[in-house]
């Protein structure tokens, strides 16, 4: 009895920390609109700031608690200048743009953070005076939980005072529900705005530096968190304060008491709990129905072009390809091999966006399924390899299949926050169950069979099944599915009022898309000969995001062209640097601000403002 | 005679592509109120937002009382006494109807009158009753009195009113003309854009008619009353 109530005090210091990290982001999100992927990184940086701080001056109570408020300002500074140097040219950009923009933040803050204070996990000072623990009903329980579980209900106070009874916040409340006529009554939004986000990241912020004596400091504590915060953030109803509070306190006690039931899987508890959450309240626990509409069209507003003579370049395309082994080396061949892999999942990523308006950001799972499928067909079947890659897009696809009827029955925000929730489900599986997936170390051993091992062969076998699956993928976009796809992106009203099963459509274009990046994948798992769980992590649903996003998402060729601008450059420059994140990131925040068309996008707008002025 | 208060030529606007206003020009003199006529997409909501920085807009000239507007974004705008009160009233439901007074509050301004809240829970009897409610929680007309009463707590000394009548009971109706002609008779100017002819001939001094983008005639009220072909031609359905 006592061991449980220890367990369920547990789970409300960990409701706490989690609700000052949440909170931040649903007040920003709340006002702004975006979702701010950058958020964890203001909670890391929060907690090795802290760390400093606390190491110099927090022998006596005062420096302890000063160092954790100035780790908490200094976060707050910065998220002011994010807004003002990033945030503020998205607010008017599709939501896809925004949830980039804000993640190559997430990478340069990674790299600057290990280049200032080192790979090295750091272990903080414990909080003076609150050393000791007390006993509960003869159960020993940390004093410093004890003022963090305070912590969190005193926080939603002054919240509450702050944004009910101030003119600041009623300004503020104001802007979240109609920032136009805000201004138009002589407040400056954008002010208004950096003061959101320094509110928000301050809250990050402390929620960092309170976690100095409880847990080391580490470079992954950005991803896990701002992962976390965005399920208590979608559980809770994105944007309510109080909803935050509840969710974290619901998701603090189902990690407390998860982890005594079913140790092997408490990551996947939480993300199965906010799917169901979704599909029984689809707006979270106290979250309204949006009234705005979505900030921005998911992602197009030229319509998808054919092209002149498309085929005949494709098949010239596919024939130099197909000749490349006769050329080059085997170096060569096997990025080649890896190019055209990824663009398959680019491919398959950019129907879902460019057709279907609907922002996947968790496409690794469908890619990482077909890797793990096949790597398990072999590993524990002893399947050949034509067996064991047919089995990874019916893997994937079956996958695709459970995770869309979810996804779809949402759209915009919404849904890339569910996909998000369903490829960190697969991937906790493939880190966590470590007797069949071997966990962190992965699979290893995954060899095509004997006529398929030389480079060529593979390679061949590679262009062919990828070639024959793109081509699907076109042929789809053209047809009447292609259509019914698109008139669902467009306007779901309308599509559906012609007798358009718009939902149906998308799920069906989910798993088509699902299956294509599993058959990618369970490629790209034989040209390895190994898979791991990162393939599917968050960064290589962002990679695939990158690819689409560079290449352009008005065109069908852009994806291709993406891929292998991305593959050659991850290759080629990023391998010469050990801050490959701050360069990804960098060139992901300038795709977003300055070629927000990608490539092909790019090229052909010189190409018809070339045309324009000779004619 | 004093120079305009508000003076715009060869004003123009967009909606991303589509080109909506085409050389409005028009003046409003101190203490007047001048009425904006046209048919429905004549161009006299975007006219209003034109001045106020809330759509793209090119002008030729564009002053307010003795300042360049042009390049201003809204807030700015309305930061020198231009209120504007939108015609879908945009109250912000989720505020109480103080909390809305409240968006809304400036300092107070030289030459234009200075509000609080008591002072137009008087102007506005209903919106005293009910100070704690939310805006989700009230009629169309209420919803239209605390609009306007909101822009007046920036103190302007210009108001842009958009279609104060629309949508109205005509109970309600005869409240706004009576409240326009306290508000002029406080020292206010007024710019207003308006489809009703009866409304407008009870509260305007001079109209501007536009059609299309365009400013196709302009006079006094009376004259406006008098001449059967221009309401013929540009406001008659």
């Amino acid at each position: 009895m006592s061991f449980l109530l220890v367990q369920a005090l547990s789970g409300l210091a960990t409701a706490a920390t989690l609700f000052l990290v949440s909170s931040g982001l649903t007040i920003v999100f709340g006002v702004t609109r975006i979702v701010n992927f950058a958020h964890g990184s203001f909670y890391m940086v929060g907690a090795y700031a802290g760390w400093s701080l606390i190491e110099r001056f927090g022998a006596t109570p005062a420096g302890f608690w000063g160092s954790v408020a100035a780790a908490a300002l200094a976060m707050g500074v910065l998220g002011a200048a994010m807004e003002i140097g990033l945030l503020r040219r998205l607010y008017r950009s599709p939501e896809l743009f925004q949830l980039l923009g804000t993640f190559g933040v997430v990478l340069v803050v990674q790299d600057l953070t290990a280049w200032a204070w080192g790979p090295e996990d750091l272990l903080g000072r414990r909080a003076p005076g609150l050393k000791g623990s007390i006993d509960i009903l003869d159960q020993p329980f940390p004093l410093y939980d004890l003022v963090l579980i305070g912590l969190g209900p005193l926080v939603l106070g002054l919240l509450w005072l702050l944004f009910n009874r101030t003119r600041w916040g009623t300004l503020v409340r104001a802007a979240t529900q109609d920032r136009e006529m805000t201004s138009a009554l002589g407040v400056d939004p954008a002010r208004l705005f950096t003061g959101v986000l320094f509110l928000g990241c301050a809250l990050a912020g402390l929620g960092g530096a309170l976690q100095v004596p409880r847990e080391a400091v580490t470079l992954q504590m950005d991803m896990a968190i701002v992962v976390e915060a965005f399920v208590v953030v979608v559980v809770g109803g994105m944007g309510s304060l109080t909803g935050a509070f509840l969710a974290s306190l619901l998701i603090g006690q189902l990690q407390a008491f998860g982890i005594l039931v079913f140790p092997q899987i408490t990551l996947v508890i939480v993300f199965l709990f906010m799917a169901v959450v979704l599909v029984l309240r689809p707006h979270g626990l106290l979250g309204r129905a949006e009234e705005v509409p979505p900030t921005a069209p998911a992602a197009v507003t030229v319509p998808l072009s054919a092209g002149r003579h498309a085929g005949l370049w494709a098949l010239a395309l596919l024939a130099v390809l197909a000749a490349a082994p006769l050329a080059v080396g085997d170096y060569a061949l096997i990025l080649l091999t890896e190019v055209v892999i990824l663009a398959l999942f680019a491919a398959s990523l950019h129907l879902l966006i460019g057709l279907g308006g609907l922002v996947s950001f968790g496409h690794a799972a469908w890619f990482g399924l077909g890797a793990y499928g096949s790597a398990l067909l072999v590993k524990h079947l002893g399947a050949p390899m034509p067996l064991a890659l047919a089995g990874a897009p019916v893997l994937a696809g079956l996958g695709a299949l459970v995770a869309g009827w979810f996804c779809v029955r949402r759209s915009g925000l919404y849904f890339a926050m569910l996909t998000l929730a369903f490829a960190q489900i697969v991937w906790s599986v493939a880190f966590q169950w470590y007797a069949v997936t071997g966990g962190d170390n992965g699979i290893l051993g995954v060899w095509p069979s004997g006529w398929a091992a030389g480079k060529a062969a593979y390679y061949w076998l590679t262009l062919a099944l990828c070639g024959g699956a793109l081509g699907l993928l076109r042929r789809a976009a053209f047809a009447p599915f292609g259509y019914a796809l698109r008139a669902g992106r467009d306007s779901g009203l309308r599509a559906e009022s012609v007798g358009i099963d718009v939902r149906r459509f998308q799920w069906m274009a989910f798993v088509l898309a699902g299956s294509a990046a599993g058959l990618a994948g369970g490629l790209y798992a034989f040209a390895k000969g190994s898979v791991f769980p990162t393939l599917l992590a968050v960064p290589q649903s962002v990679d695939a995001l990158v690819m689409v996003l560079m290449g352009g998402l008005q065109t069908v060729a852009g994806p291709l062209a993406g891929a292998a601008v991305f593959h050659l450059l991850e290759s080629e420059v990023m391998s010469l640097t050990d801050w490959w994140r701050l360069v990804l990131g960098l060139i992901v925040v300038a795709l977003v601000l300055v070629f927000p068309k990608g490539i092909v996008g790019f090229l052909s707008g010189l190409r018809s403002s070339f045309n324009g002025r000779r004619a | 005679m004093s120079a305009p208060l508000l003076t715009v030529g060869g004003l123009q606007a967009w909606y991303g592509r589509a080109h909506i206003l085409d050389g409005i020009a028009l003046t409003v003199n101190r203490g007047e109120v001048v009425a904006l006529m046209g048919r429905n997409g004549a161009g006299k909501t975007t006219t209003l937002k034109a001045i106020m920085g809330l759509v793209e807009r090119r002008a030729a000239t564009l002053r307010f009382d003795g300042r360049d507007l042009s390049a201003l974004p809204a807030h700015r705008v309305a930061r020198l006494g231009v209120g504007y009160v939108p015609e879908d009233r945009r109250i912000f439901a989720d505020l109480t109807v103080e909390e809305n007074l409240e968006v809304g509050r400036q300092p107070p301004r030289p030459g234009a009158p200075a509000w609080t809240p008591e002072k137009l829970f008087a102007l506005f009897p209903n919106l005293a009753e009910m100070r704690g409610r939310r805006g989700t929680r009230m009629s169309g007309g209420e919803q239209q009195m605390l609009t306007l009463a909101r822009t007046l707590m920036g103190n302007p000394s210009l108001l842009l009113l958009d279609e104060p009548s629309e949508g109205l009971a005509p109970l309600i109706v005869r409240q706004m003309a009576e409240a326009v002609r306290r508000l002029k008779a406080e020292g206010l100017s007024v710019l207003l854009s308006e489809q009703s002819l009866s409304f407008a001939s009870a509260v305007a001094d001079r109209a501007c008619v536009i059609e299309t983008g365009r400013l196709r005639w302009t006079g006094t009220m009376a004259e406006l009353m008098a001449d059967d072909g221009v309401r013929t031609a540009y406001l008659a359905v």
